[in-house]
């Protein structure tokens, strides 16, 4: 049980609605999934249902006229019980709608937000390649603008719900032009010349959707760049500091997960006569694990508080990701060791903690880079 | 026909929180923060439904309770009830079932309704009392333990769960109808129903509001009072059989043993 923080009264509301239906919906599938690495498509139609995928967005687009923060409580609820679930949602939102919103015409977003806003259809966001990760200004895909077409060609790695039957959009980033001018163009899919390769064998994740994908002169019409020629890989900088609080919210609820399911161990699980949580070797492992998550909820708490205020947030957005994927980690390491064998058995809720949580440290900007930017920021 | 239903809901202290009992008058401390008791979600989720069903019409929720608490009822609203009735007197503390009954039924008699509904008992007080206490003090017929209601014209018709199957019965309207949990899946609020829920009305009435003598109400009216409170057992070891093909003729013995079958 977390140690409890000062929300409002809905928000409240809204957090426990949320963790109900983690507990009711989500986390009696989760294991199944993971398993079978199955996309939980149930399981997206009643967040669907209930509004998750149009919560920080108005109502005139079909949003829940929320903000980034509900949506952050609702990607940590879920976080708890199945890293999957989570991700999808974060990704689908903030990476997926929040740049149609954010700098798509009125036309854009009318055409797209509704479906994406209810769950009906997902977006993807491409911007990693096999050749530019960390370093994303190294993109190699290009887009020629041919009789009023964009002509796609190249490749993209690792990209989050790009291979569901619901998806309907990917938005690209590629070179459109002299001096590595990169632009955003939407790709609705499928699409002649876009093959979306066979999903990832991955360590953790397993209900999440990954896939690579290959452009081979994708044809898509000029009115779908995406903002302003040449200032693509800039907005999707500013989409990336604000999904780096949703990752943060994502890490903190597979730390508190870790920390609920081995708190319940530990009192019930005996060994020499008394439960092994009468150890303090254990004890302080809870306290300690009780201490990461948090510290690290806090800061996310702080980093989508400024964002909501309208203050600059990139250096707290950091630290918040930072620590959260960190305190993640290092709770998994902790609880399937409180678990003992069992915590080495792939249904343990902790065991898929454990394969899910090192992702953390990677997606989204690994740790090295948030501490990059945290360096920049002290002026180093 | 746009129907007006009025639902009971109580709120209780969280189950899974620390529950204790006044040691003077065993009854539950209710001094913290109250929420919404699951069994009374179905009957809200019911009434939504039925109003959806009419075409039209609106939930109101009754309710009462000792300290102006309101958060168990937000939860209803933002289920999409269009507001409440909350009677609440420090009067009250203390009221016994058939003092809540009046309590309920003269708030009730305010709002009008076509139908009323109510959980086939609270979670935390269990007497299942209540409801048709009320039905008695309105002059209404009553019908308990629903697991399937149907409005048609000015009657209602209900599936009542026996222990053998159901009974169907017909009822005209205004009545009592008190719903079985689990009946209907009760929605989850949404965001913006949660937001919505805020500026939702809530009529708070005392006492004298209603026109009640507050004598007949609070400890000093109750007629029930609490002599001791016994922890429950602990639950006995099961029993085990061991199947050596004949094994399901012990578990039927075993059944019909404890009236089950
Ligand atoms: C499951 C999954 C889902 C993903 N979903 C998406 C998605 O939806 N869309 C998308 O675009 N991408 C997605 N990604 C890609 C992810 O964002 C990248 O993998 C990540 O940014 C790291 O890039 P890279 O793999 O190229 O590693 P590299 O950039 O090659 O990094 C390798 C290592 O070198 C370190 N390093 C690199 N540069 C420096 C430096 N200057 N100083 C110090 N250390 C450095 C890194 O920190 C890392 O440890 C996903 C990845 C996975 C695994």
């Amino acid at each position: 049980m977390a140690v409890g923080t000062l929300l409002s009264d809905e928000l409240e509301m809204f957090r426990r609605t949320v963790e109900h239906l983690a507990n009711k919906t989500v986390a009696p599938v989760a294991a199944l999934h993971d398993r079978e690495g199955s996309f939980p498509y149930e399981v997206v139609e009643e967040m669907g249902r209930l509004g998750l995928f149009g919560l920080p967005f108005p109502a005139e687009y079909g949003g829940m006229g929320g903000d980034f923060f509900a949506l952050c409580l609702a990607i940590e609820e879920l976080a708890r019980v199945d890293q999957s679930v989570a991700i999808t949602l974060e990704a689908a939102v903030s990476l997926g709608a929040m740049p149609i919103y954010r700098f798509g015409t009125e036309e854009q977003k009318q055409r797209w937000l509704p479906d994406l806003l209810s769950g009906r259809a997902l977006a993807a966001f491409g911007l990693t390649e096999p050749g530019a990760g960390s370093d994303a200004g190294g993109t190699r895909t290009t887009a020629r603008l041919q009789d009023g077409q964009w002509v796609i060609d190249g490749s993209k790695a690792f990209i989050t719900n790009s291979g569901t039957s619901i998806t309907k959009l990917i938005t690209v980033t590629a070179v459109t032009g002299p001096g590595r001018e990169i632009s955003a163009i939407v790709v609705p899919t499928p699409a002649a010349g876009l093959t979306v390769e066979p999903g990832y064998s991955k360590v953790g994740w397993h209900a999440s959707d990954t896939h690579p994908l290959s452009f081979d002169g994708v044809r898509v019409p000029a009115e779908n760049l995406l903002g302003e020629p040449g200032r693509g890989y800039a907005n999707f900088l500013r989409i990336l500091d604000e999904g780096r609080i949703a990752i943060a919210a994502l890490a903190v609820g597979a730390a508190q997960g870790c920390l609920d399911e081995s708190v319940r161990y530990a009192k019930e699980r005996e060994a020499f006569g008394r439960p092994i949580g009468a150890n303090q070797a254990i004890a302080f492992k809870l306290a300690r694990m009780q201490a990461r998550a948090h510290t690290a909820r806090l800061a996310y708490y702080d980093a989508a508080a400024r964002m909501s205020a309208g203050l600059a947030f990139k250096a707290q957005a950091s630290i918040a990701k930072l620590v959260a994927s960190e305190a993640a980690m290092d709770n998994a390491r902790d609880a399937t060791q409180i678990f003992g064998g069992s915590g080495f058995i792939n249904d343990t809720p902790v065991a898929r903690h454990y394969r899910d949580s090192k992702i953390l440290e990677i997606g989204e900007g690994t740790s090295e880079v948030q501490l990059m930017l945290i360096a920049r920021d002290l002026g180093l | 026909m746009p129907m007006k239903v009025v639902v009971c809901v109580k709120q209780i202290p969280d189950p899974a929180g620390e529950l204790r009992l006044d040691p003077a008058s065993h009854n539950l401390v209710r001094d913290g923060k109250l929420i919404l008791d699951e069994s009374d979600s179905y009957g809200v989720e019911m009434g939504l439904q039925l109003a959806e069903q009419a075409g039209g019409g609106e939930v109101t929720l009754v309710s009462m309770a000792p300290h102006s608490e309101t958060s168990g009822l937000r939860t209803a609203l933002a289920m999409g009830a269009a507001g409440a009735i909350l009677v609440s007197d420090r009067a009250l503390e203390g009221t016994d079932a058939l003092g809540t009954a009046k309590v309920l039924a003269a708030a009730i008699r305010r709002a009008q309704p076509d139908l009323v509904l109510a959980a086939t008992e609270s979670s935390d007080g269990y007497t299942g009392t209540v409801p048709v206490q009320i039905a008695e003090l309105l002059g209404l017929p009553s019908v308990t333990f629903s697991k399937k209601v149907t409005v048609n014209g000015d009657k209602v018709l209900v599936e009542r769960q026996t222990e053998q199957g159901y009974d169907e019965v017909e009822v005209p309207l205004p009545a009592v109808v008190t719903v079985t949990a689990g009946v209907v899946e009760p929605r989850y609020p949404s965001f913006k129903g949660i937001m919505a829920a805020k500026s939702k009305p809530v009529e708070e009435l005392t006492v004298a509001d209603l026109g009640l003598d507050p004598a007949s109400l609070g400890a000093g009216g109750s007629r029930q009072q609490v002599v001791s409170v016994v922890p429950a057992e602990a639950r006995a070891a099961g029993e085990i059989v061991t199947d050596d093909g004949e094994g399901f003729q012990q578990v039927l013995a075993y059944l019909e043993r404890i009236k089950v079958i």
